[in-house]
Formats: structure tokens, C-alpha cells, sequence
């Protein structure tokens, strides 16, 4: 069975934003359950679950301990730890286990609850034991402090400006004004961003993404089976992965990442180029990630990402929409399912259930994610049901 | 509450060791000649394990850095410079630049290593600028 053989056939959020009454393990149970509703499925359609680990509620087996939960014994289970590229690897999983004939039918779940189940200093210091506990973490690097490293250098080399940088959350911003279910909808100014409260210079607080509750699930089988059901299969068209190192400090080169493999693998599995896409779902844990993934994933020239944020193209009505939803920066952001977000979007584009934010018969959708600091990628195209 | 403090394993130790003795050594790969950093059993620019300790010159320039103003945890003072540094042997370092004057600090200058006593049992490499 080829990767065109397997589809997505359904999906659902939960509630996202401030979420008090229930916890990561009753949120990705709520999603699974809602996405096979979507997918028009029974919860024993499912015979493979894959799940990411939860850093604020962490289980030792995750996927075995959520499908106790749902009282299913299915036939694979797996939980994928590639921090916010865990989405699209997990994809890719679900989608070799249909291929094999490991699954049937997967449900890919994600949920966390950063905002309302941990304090905002134990969450610093979560995050930040990414860096490594001997020649990093003793330095006291923040989170944004690693892609702050990342910004000063693409400054250095390319005339970058803050003011630039700034361009990624007001694009968020006009995003989310119109999604109802985005945590801040208010549309800002680069003035805004530029006096918001200083974090680690060159960055922000509005260069910096919100921190949420939330989970969301996809379904994906055959096509064959497929055919039963509800919603028009959406394709997955093509894959990659780039992995050029984990630690920030081991990085040979600051400004161009291993999105940029994990691009290139992922259009030549599909034939296509970065003028085929329509809509692009990136990675916007940082402003400096966003405006990197712009460049290394083909859509502008490298250097030339500050200049693409300014010119408006990502913003509604410009040539490359990107994080239609409002992506992390304003959408959703509960931890490592935060690309979860830019996939159920993307399958209510296809859908054209997206409101105001809905693009014309969009063909096709990119949707990149990276855990640690801009370490582990994994780029997804998918196409539109048939 | 306390700095992150480093527990060095037996691999690490000799590093650790230098450091105290106000020293930053690097392992040297006597199969490729390269440095590298941080210390492994292996060499990650050829795969041969025949590495040694050499001492590092102490110098290098800023690739990198920071200003980090909201601190991690109290036991850091912010603001501080989190830099990453390329040692003029070649391998890069995460590491902090102080006596600097954080208003014009730059990617590029030139720094070189100093040692504070951050423990009983920890002395850590910062750079200050030459
Ligand atoms: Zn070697």
C-alpha cells in the first residue's frame, strides 16, 4: 500500500483557550472521541492510537494509558516524542501503520493544559531542560532565550529588523480576528509589539507564543474504506523530516535550518514547489521560527523573511496565507500539540468550513512543525479530497 | 533556590576538573586532528574513538546572543548575556558574557574565558570581553 492509499477522514478540537475543568488526559480523550464522531466512526473502529506525552500531567505509557481510558484494546499503539514536530511525525506513523497493515484505522490525539495545570515559573523551567544539563542549562537559557540566539544572528546576517519580526503576530492577529475559537482576537500594531514587555532581546512578549489548554484529533484509514464514510478523503501528498541537531549550542549554522531538507523531501515526494502551495501552517512558537521556516521552506529567498512578513503576503488576502487559524502565536498553544491546530484548519479549508478565514478551493496545504530550537522538522503536503 | 548546577559524569569530569584548575579543555580527535565540543566517546567528525584532552586557547568570538530579561528562575539575576561562543579552535559553546556593557553589546566581539565558582564543586567557564 502506497502513502496515496491512506486518507484523513475526520477531525475535532476541544474546547481550547483557559480550560479549568478538565485536564490533558480528558482533553485528547475528548478529541478522539469527537473526531471519530466527525469521521462517522464507532470508538472500536479504532485499532491504532497514537498519542505525544503530556509535559504537564507526563504518563509513562501515554497511548496504552489513553486507550485504557477509552476502555478500547487496540492492536497498535505508540507515543511520539519529537516535541512540536511530534504532529506530523505522528502523521506519518499512523499513516506507515495503515501501509503495513500494523492499523487499520488510526486516531492521532494530542491535547495538554500548559496554561491552566502548571504555574507560569514551573513551566519555564519545563521547557527550558530542553538545553542540555551540562553545558547549557547551567547558562539559564529561557525557551525564548534560544530562539532569541537564533533572531540576533538571522539580525547580524541579513539586516533583519525587530520591527520585522514584529510582522509574524500582527499577520497572527488578522488572522484570528476572525476565529472564534482563537484564545486572543485582538488586532495589534507593530508598535504593539515593538513596546510589549521585553523577554530576551530581540524578542518580546509579542513575538512570543501564548501558552493554552486544548487537544485536537485526526482519523486516518484506507482509501478504501474511506469511501463510506462522511467527508471527502483528504491526501497526503508528501512527507519529510530534517534533523540537524538538538542542542542550539551543536548548531553549525544559526540562520538556515533543517526545514529546509524537511522541505525539499517533502516536495519531491509530491511533485510539487513551494508556487503549488496555497495555504502554508507553520511553526510559530517564535517570530524568528516563522520568518526561517518562510525562507527555508521556499517561499522567499533566505535573508529575505523580514521583507516577506512586511510586505503583507501571509496575511489574509496576500499571496501565501499562513496560519489561517491564527496560529501558536494567537490560536492555541498547549505544548508540544500545538501543530495539531494548523491541521484541523487545514482540513476545515479543505472542507470550506472556515468562515471567514476560507481560502477559494485550496489544492493544496503545507504544514511544517519543529521541536526544540528549530531542531527536529517534519513538513506534511496535503491535498484536497476527491 | 539554586542555579542549575552541572553533575558531571566520569566522561565530563576531566572537563569539570579543568575548569576548577582554571583550564577549558576540549577533546582533540588523533585521528582527524579536530576539536570538539562538548566531550564524547566518540569523535563527531570522524567516528573514531582515539580522542584526548587538550587545552583550549580560552578565546573566541560571539556567534551569538541575548538578553535575557526575564530570568529562568530566581536564582538567576536578569538581566544576563546568554551567548553562544565559537572558541578560536573551532567548536561552538553556549556560555554567559559578563563585564560587558549589555546596551552595545555585539554579534562578533572578541572574549575570552574566565572562571567563576558557581559551587564548592563547580567552577564555570563565562567569557568576558578582550
Ligand atoms: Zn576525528
Amino acid at each position: 500500500m502506497g502513502l496515496d492509499d491512506v486518507v484523513i477522514v475526520g477531525m475535532a478540537e476541544t474546547d481550547l483557550g483557559v480550560v479549568t475543568d478538565r485536564g490533558p488526559m480528558e482533553l485528547g480523550v475528548q478529541a478522539t472521541k469527537l473526531a471519530l464522531d466527525d469521521a462517522g466512526l464507532d470508538l472500536r473502529a479504532i485499532d491504532g492510537l497514537i498519542t505525544c506525552n503530556s509535559l504537564v500531567h507526563p504518563v509513562m505509557y501515554h497511548a496504552e494509558a489513553t486507550a485504557e481510558y477509552l476502555g478500547i484494546e487496540p492492536r497498535h499503539c505508540l507515543s511520539v516524542g519529537t516535541g512540536g514536530g511530534t504532529t506530523f511525525t505522528a502523521l506519518r506513523y499512523a499513516a506507515a501503520a495503515i501501509q503495513t497493515g500494523m492499523a487499520h484505522t488510526v486516531v492521532v490525539s494530542m491535547a495538554d493544559s500548559m496554561r491552566s495545570f502548571m504555574t507560569r515559573e514551573r513551566a519555564m523551567i519545563v521547557q527550558a531542560s530542553s538545553g542540555h544539563p551540562l553545558y547549557e542549562q547551567p547558562y539559564g537559557p529561557t525557551v525564548p532565550a534560544y530562539y532569541a540566539l537564533i533572531a540576533r544572528a538571522h539580525m547580524a546576517e541579513f539586516g533583519t529588523t525587530e520591527e520585522q519580526f514584529a510582522e509574524a503576530m500582527v499577520s497572527s492577529r488578522e488572522w484570528s480576528a476572525m476565529n472564534p475559537t482563537a484564545q486572543y482576537r485582538e488586532r495589534i500594531t507593530v508598535n504593539d509589539v515593538m513596546t510589549s514587555k521585553p523577554i530576551a532581546d530581540p524578542l518580546k512578549m509579542l513575538d512570543c507564543s501564548i501558552v493554552s489548554d486544548g487537544g485536537a484529533a485526526i482519523v486516518l484509514t484506507s482509501r478504501e474504506r474511506a469511501a463510506d464514510l462522511p467527508h471527502a478523503p483528504i491526501s497526503i501528498l508528501g512527507y519529510g523530516e530534517g534533523h540537524s541537531y538538538e542542542h542550539i549550542s551543536q548548531s553549525k549554522n544559526l540562520t538556515t535550518s533543517a526545514a529546509l531538507r524537511s522541505g525539499q523531501l517533502a516536495y519531491a515526494d509530491a511533485g510539487l514547489t513551494a508556487r503549488d502551495i496555497d495555504i502554508a501552517q507553520l511553526y510559530d512558537c517564535f517570530s524568528p521560527a516563522l520568518l526561517i521556516q518562510l525562507e527555508d521552506l521556499g517561499f522567499c529567498d533566505k535573508g529575505e523573511g523580514g521583507a516577506f512578513l512586511q510586505s503583507g503576503a501571509t496575511r489574509p488576502g496576500g499571496s501565501l496565507p499562513v496560519n489561517t487559524h491564527g496560529g501558536m502565536l494567537s490560536h492555541c498553544h498547549p505544548g508540544n500539540p500545538g501543530a495539531m491546530f494548523g491541521l484541523t484548519e487545514a482540513i476545515a479549508q479543505f472542507r470550506g468550513l472556515a468562515g471567514p478565514r476560507q481560502q477559494q478551493d485550496p489544492q493544496h496545504i503545507l504544514l511544517h512543525a519543529q521541536g526544540g530550537i528549530m531542531s527536529s522538522h517534519a513538513t506534511v503536503i496535503l491535498g484536497r479530497g476527491v | 533556590m539554586q542555579k542549575v548546577l552541572p553533575d558531571p559524569s566520569p566522561l565530563a569530569r576531566p572537563y569539570f576538573d579543568g575548569c576548577r584548575e582554571g583550564q577549558l579543555l576540549l577533546q582533540s580527535c588523533q585521528t582527524c586532528d579536530k576539536p570538539q565540543f562538548y566531550p564524547r566517546v566518540v569523535c563527531s567528525h570522524c567516528g573514531a574513538s582515539t580522542l584526548h584532552w587538550t587545552p583550549a586557547s580560552g578565546r573566541g568570538s560571539v556567534a551569538s546572543f541575548t538578553i535575557v530579561r526575564r530570568a529562568v528562575s530566581q536564582a538567576y539575576d536578569a538581566p544576563y548575556v546568554l551567548a553562544l561562543i565559537d572558541l578560536a579552535e573551532g567548536p561552538r559553546m553556549m556560555s554567559q558574557v559578563i563585564d560587558v556593557d549589555i546596551d552595545t553589546m555585539t554579534v562578533g566581539i572578541e572574549v575570552s574565558v574566565a572562571f567563576e565558582a558557581w559551587s564548592d564543586e563547580i567552577d564555570m567557564p563565562v567569557f568576558r570581553p578582550v
